[in-house]
């Protein structure tokens, strides 16, 4: 099923003149309303008019995180603030977070986004669709709930926690549809299992899921004890939020809504585009946005884009399963986690020296982050006569973490000088997640 | 009435045991007795030795973690229930034992502990007719 036939399956050519329009009204509203904008462009000798055709995306500058960051919280806002109708927020390397702002227009397209995933899904009207997102500052909850309605589903507003009722309300409404993290699709699981409730009593029948990486292992594992068909939604907030693009029933590839958010992918070192079939860096054009409109915005995920023609009858172009990161954030539990943040607790404690190695692993389907820290020569020549003031620093330094990153971490003491020096700061990370 | 007990912290890694050993064979500093208390990550080799001074400063300038704590060394007759007569004292008067060892010197069962309360732990030594080995008497032992 495809929710609009009129954009989803639209010719090639007609989406680049489609693309080409938005963009030039794009530049011309960012030139118009966003000083941040104006000034780059001017120091590139640029105008709208310069911009015609979407192969000129390429003569634009680049955004980034930092940005965003730099000119916190509504620096980059083109919309008048009496415009703004919804603003989320998502977690920062330090400090500030990204603030994203909402006109009454870009929820409207966002819903018409999301109701094109959920299509593609098989949800329709009749359909009783759990949103187990997280609602909130996040994005997640409020923009799938948001396209359910739009789509005309009974939206079930679950949020996280509570799985227990939750289970029970998925058995005795009768849902059919989930949105969450595949790995709480996984602890659901598990609580029916303790429930003594079977995938068989339940009607589910759809699970959308996102917001971190998960490979087919897990997919394979979603399905079957769920007794669902499982599939990718991908978006990130600084663009919209989940939407941007969405698996069909051919699942090799997620189909970007184009007409909104044009994707590029570059070489992340130097910067050039890369033809389509080349794996690099994802960065999307927002080109219908109103509160937060962003040019070339490197989103930093590493994936490639395939054009081939798709048996499910859309046109749009796909993006393949992204593969890593080419920025050192990682993406535990759905929770952004910046080795800095980690660096920053650590060096602010008078015992730990820094040098430090983060663990990344997948346990059971859950993400672990083990963190390994020096202590000072100073600290560690007073002697241990027992290894209760190690373990009591081990936990102190945890129970830090979680507050810093939202997310538990076991964490280990060594030995001056037992952790591996290196040059790059890559090398402290050892993500052993492996994603196929 | 204490006696001094060299802790040595050790990461879980093949040959750093050896090494603290090492360092203290080539000084001619025998051991007298050992422990290792250890978690996944790490252990303390707890050590009696014949001259815990000289072997602290021989592994400190080495760079081991190491530092000389004062435990209780107390002598008891090799027969069985001794121990536990002894431990029940302390029980009795609230003392606490943090850890405890023990072994056989020259026909004598010697237990190591260390309590957090060793003001205390005198006080109950005196008053029982326990007996703590002297540092020098161990030494003469061996």
């Amino acid at each position: 099923m495809i929710w609009n036939e009129v954009k989803e399956t639209m010719s090639r050519d007609e989406m680049c003149e489609l693309q080409g329009r938005r963009l030039h009204k794009l530049v011309s509203y960012v030139y118009h309303n966003t000083p941040f904008y104006r000034r780059k462009l001017q120091e590139m000798d640029l105008t709208p008019d310069d911009i015609r055709t979407i192969d000129d995306i390429v003569k634009l500058p680049f955004t980034t995180k930092q940005d965003l960051r730099d000119n916190y919280p509504f620096g980059l806002q083109a919309a008048p603030q009496s415009e703004i109708i919804r603003i989320h927020a998502s977690s920062g390397t330090t400090g500030h977070p990204t603030i994203v702002g909402y006109t009454r227009k870009d929820i409207s397209v966002w819903s018409e986004c999301m109701a094109r995933c959920l299509t593609s899904y098989g949800i329709t009207r009749g359909d009783i669709f759990s949103v187990a997102y997280g609602y909130g500052l996040f994005t997640g909850g409020l923009g799938v709930h948001y396209g359910v309605e739009n789509l005309g589903a009974a939206v079930l507003p679950a949020s996280t926690g509570n799985t227990e009722k939750h289970v029970l309300l998925l058995r005795d409404l009768g849902a059919t549809g989930i949105a969450c993290t595949p790995s709480y699709a996984l602890h659901l699981a598990e609580t029916m299992d303790r429930l003594g409730i079977s995938k068989d009593s339940l009607k589910l029948r759809v699970g959308a899921f996102g917001a971190e990486p998960w490979t087919e292992n897990m997919r394979a594992e979603i399905e079957g004890r769920l007794g669902i068909k499982a599939f990718n939604l991908y978006g990130l907030s600084e663009i919209m939020g989940p939407c941007v693009s969405y698996e069909c029933s051919a699942q090799n590839g997620s189909h970007i809504n184009e007409d909104h958010y044009f994707p590029e992918i570059i070489d992340p070192s130097t910067l050039k585009p890369l033809p389509v079939g080349r794996q690099g860096e994802l960065v999307f054009t927002t080109l219908t946005k109103e509160g937060l409109p962003l040019i070339r915005y490197r989103t930093r995920d590493l994936t490639s884009l395939d054009d081939t023609p798709c048996s499910c009858g859309r046109t749009s172009i796909k993006m393949t399963k992204v593969v890593g990161r080419s920025d050192d954030m990682l993406i535990i539990r759905g929770i952004n986690v910046f080795p800095s943040q980690v660096e920053s607790v650590l060096l602010d404690m008078p015992e730990c020296a820094p040098y430090y190695k983060l663990m990344v692993d997948r346990v059971d389907n859950l993400d672990t982050l083990t963190v390994q820290v020096e202590v000072r020569q100073e600290y560690f020549d007073q002697g241990f006569d027992t290894l209760t003031p190690i373990t009591e620093l081990e936990k102190r330094i945890a129970s830090r973490l979680k507050n810093v990153l939202s997310i538990g971490s076991k964490v280990q003491v060594k030995a001056p000088g037992s952790i591996e020096r290196s040059e790059g700061k890559s090398k402290f990370v050892i993500d052993n997640r492996i994603l196929k | 009435m204490t006696i001094h007990q060299l802790s040595v912290f050790i990461e879980n890694k093949s040959g750093t045991l050896v090494k603290v050993l090492k360092l203290l064979k080539d000084e001619g500093i025998q051991l007298i007795a050992s422990t290792i208390a250890d978690t996944a990550e790490y252990g303390i080799c707890r050590i009696i030795c014949s001259e815990p001074a000289r072997a602290f400063e021989v592994l400190k300038s080495a760079g081991v973690a190491v530092t000389l704590t004062e435990v209780f060394a107390i002598e008891l007759d090799n027969m069985p229930g001794r121990a536990a007569d002894a431990i029940e004292i302390f029980a009795n008067e609230g003392i606490s034992i943090a850890y405890l060892y023990s072994f056989l010197l020259a026909g004598k069962g010697i237990l190591i502990f260390r309590t957090d309360n060793p003001v205390r732990a005198v006080e109950v030594i005196n008053g029982s007719g326990l007996h703590a080995v002297p540092e020098k008497d161990l030494s003469k032992l061996l």
